[in-house]
């Protein structure tokens, strides 16, 4: 039987390649710089903390015990808040001023149930609103909810330029990356968050963590966002949902 | 007592209230630009006395930056990165692989930044990299290798491969070898040989002399072996090459004419087809028994076999309707359906391994094409036109096509060549693969490391 003539053993090439894996975290764990990461860990840590304690923790502390709106002070109560709204940028002062003895009053059991869930009191603001035929000035910024399509599109062409999409993802699969955002008046990002994190660190989930971190990059590059001069109240808080499924399909 | 009572008066009074609040307002973002990333590849920092000993083991001057403009090479050629210019780091290789200085790596617009370090370990080679995050000021990947010095190249890719795999979630492609036919001499008189290569095109080495006519080689999918056509005799033959022993055998021998044997996805069978009484039809070989078994029967010239990745469907082609164009159907023969119905003639389909596409070669009005198409028909998408070019095979993570693409001859049939080329599946990073001689039938391996 008669064989192709081999030019020369063809097995020379090198043997197979040992792989070693250095343990990877959410954080470094660089062996020989622990100094940095303890210093990084503790900035991160105080972050935290500082993200976690913002607006809905300090409105409530201002509400003492007794100021708890019962269903008989209830107007008295509202009235209160809509102050608060009129001044929305003085509100954002004060949280950041938080002292960590204040804090501890921020736990204050009385003052539990106005923590459970912070819309329930823009409720009652909206509704106060409609009760008492607001000026024209607060219907500009209180009435008008979501932002004008001239306003919405500033923004998205702010971040299509921002975002730059990885080409690697599937087309085919559900990738959608809804990110919240927290802004500061000038647009800035006081806090991203993504909505569907728990899937980040799911086995098979490759392509949505990839997507998530394109999400997060084109926030913090495009940032401060383009976001209307007025009315802050109004997007002091944005979702973001991120999908490329229509630009990688053509 | 009252205390209580207020309290849960207050839980009624939010849990009753009706919604109105402000609506948390939600915006699409649906376009993004597809501009290649920006990563910034720092040159592998190497302290003196390992680059001494490298310098006398492998003559090279500086094996880092070696490395890294491996990785950068490979990089920019997958079109999806863009590899910074070095000249605008302002920060230390050996510094930034510590700590980087994040605001420094921002300013020149880098989103990724890639750092690493290579010692001289009691004669091997230990290269240990991170792969950064920019915006986000943290370290996303960290890895270590140490092997033979002389599989510096390797490393190169293995690096590219995991920033790739990190940044955009799916497999690379870098650490892997293209098999293809090298081919010398007048049109008439071509020589050919089996030819290997690195993906890159460096560590070329032809496998055979060219005393024999070499056609259509095919990796296993799961190994470094590969399946051939070789003519004896003026008979195809169909060969089994193991490329990390060196040892090949014959299959076996078919009547009539064998075209096109390509590896199962599992590597445990080769379709093929054989021209026998006036037709052409599919046969499937199992490898372990060498059971063959015939797929298709119809009159007509059925070629080209691919299993799809689960290897449940074959697509083919076969004129059975009169021209030339590709089907699937079940892998025992069944439920044969025609997918392509566009104008012209289709040819050669390849079924992607991530199973979600067709890659095929179009013949239309003059004009050669390679274009993919989802397996039932739909979305036919056309990638590139020339003169002359087919034979698409699929990188190991479906995303990039090499094929080979031959140019007119003159008048005097001088200026003909044929080259290897590659193309992803945007059709916009089009990209010619270097060779020593001209070349045809590209075959993509599997990744070497997993």
């Amino acid at each position: 039987m008669s064989l192709p003539f081999l030019a020369k053993k063809s097995n020379d090439f090198p043997p197979i390649i040992s792989v070693e894996l250095i343990q990877i975290a959410e954080k470094t764990n660089i062996p020989f710089a622990p100094k940095e990461k303890k210093l990084i860990e503790k900035i991160k840590e105080e972050e935290k903390k500082l993200v976690s304690e913002q607006a809905p923790p300090k409105q409530v502390k201002k509400e003492k015990p007794d100021a708890v709106p019962m269903p008989d002070d209830e107007v008295k109560k509202v009235e209160k808040i809509k102050d608060d709204k009129q001044n929305p940028e003085k509100i954002d002062n004060e949280v950041k001023q938080v002292s960590e003895f204040e804090k501890k009053e921020l736990f204050d059991p009385n003052s539990i149930a106005a923590l459970i869930d912070k819309s329930k009191k823009d409720t009652a603001e909206i509704l106060d609103n409609n009760d008492k035929k607001v000026t024209q000035d607060q219907d500009k910024n209180l009435g008008n909810v979501g932002l004008s399509l001239s306003e919405e599109d500033a923004l998205k062409a702010q971040i299509f330029g921002c975002w730059s999409i990885p080409l690697g993802l599937p087309y085919n699969e559900d990738l959608m990356v809804r990110i919240k955002l927290e802004l500061e008046p000038d647009g800035s990002v006081a806090k991203s968050e993504i909505l569907d994190h728990a899937r980040m660190n799911k086995p098979g989930q490759n392509f949505y963590k990839v997507l998530a971190e394109s999400a997060l990059r084109a926030v913090k590059l495009c940032q401060p966002l383009k976001v209307p001069t007025t009315g802050y109240e109004r997007w002091k808080e944005l979702q973001l949902n991120f999908d490329a499924s229509e630009m990688l399909e053509g | 007592m009252k205390k209580y009572i207020k309290k849960i008066s207050l839980i009624l009074l939010f849990l009753i209230l009706p919604f109105k609040a402000f609506a948390l307002i939600e915006i699409d973002i649906t376009r993004g630009n597809l501009d290649p990333l920006p990563v910034a590849v720092s040159p592998l920092s190497i302290d003196d006395n390992s680059k001494i000993n490298f310098e006398k083991i492998l003559n090279t001057e500086n094996i880092g930056s070696e490395i890294s403009t491996i990785v950068e090479n490979n990089l920019r050629a997958s079109g999806i990165f863009n590899p910074l210019n070095k000249d605008a780091f302002l920060q230390a290789p050996d510094i930034a692989h510590l700590k980087p200085r994040f605001e420094d790596w921002n300013l020149i617009k880098a989103q990724a930044l890639i750092t690493g370090k290579i010692t001289y370990d009691e004669g091997k080679l230990r290269v240990e990299f991170r792969l950064w995050d920019v915006l986000a000021g943290k370290e996303i990947l960290a890895l270590a290798f140490t092997t033979a010095p002389n599989n510096w190249r390797r490393v190169g890719h293995i690096i590219s491969d995991k920033v790739y795999e990190r940044l955009t979630g799916e497999k690379g492609y870098f650490d892997t070898r293209i098999i293809y036919v090298a081919e010398e001499g007048p049109k008439t008189q071509r020589i050919k040989k089996l030819a290997i290569m690195d993906q890159d095109g460096f560590n070329n080495k032809f496998l055979t002399l060219g005393n024999e006519l070499v056609l259509t080689p095919r990796f296993n999918p799961t190994s470094q072996m590969v399946t051939y056509l070789s003519y004896f005799k003026n008979l195809p033959r169909v060969y089994l090459l193991d490329i990390a022993t060196g040892t090949q055998e014959v299959v076996g021998d078919f009547p009539g004419m064998t075209f096109a044997p390509r590896f199962s996805p599992d590597g445990k069978k080769i379709i093929m087809s054989f021209a026998k009484d006036g037709q052409s039809d599919i046969y499937v070989m199992d490898l372990e028994n060498r059971i063959v078994e015939r797929i298709t029967n119809h009159p007509s010239i059925d070629t080209s076999p691919s299993f799809s990745p689960d290897e449940k469907y074959v697509t083919f082609n076969s004129d059975r309707s009169g021209h030339q164009q590709i089907y699937v159907m079940d892998s025992d023969g069944n439920n044969v359906k025609r997918i392509s119905f566009g104008d012209g003639l289709y040819g050669t389909p390849v079924w992607s391994p991530r199973g979600d596409l067709i890659a095929f070669t179009k013949l239309h009005q003059g004009s050669f094409y390679i274009g993919v198409m989802r397996p039932d028909g739909s979305g036919e998408r056309l990638l590139t036109e020339n003169f002359y070019q087919e034979a698409p095979s699929w990188s190991p993570n479906g995303r990039i096509l090499i094929f080979y693409r031959e140019t007119k001859t003159d008048q005097e049939g001088d200026g003909f060549s044929a080259k290897l080329w590659s193309i992803d599946l945007t059709g916009y990073n089009e990209r010619l693969i270097e060779t020593e001689t001209d070349a045809s039938d590209p075959s993509w391996s599997s990744l070497l490391s997993n």
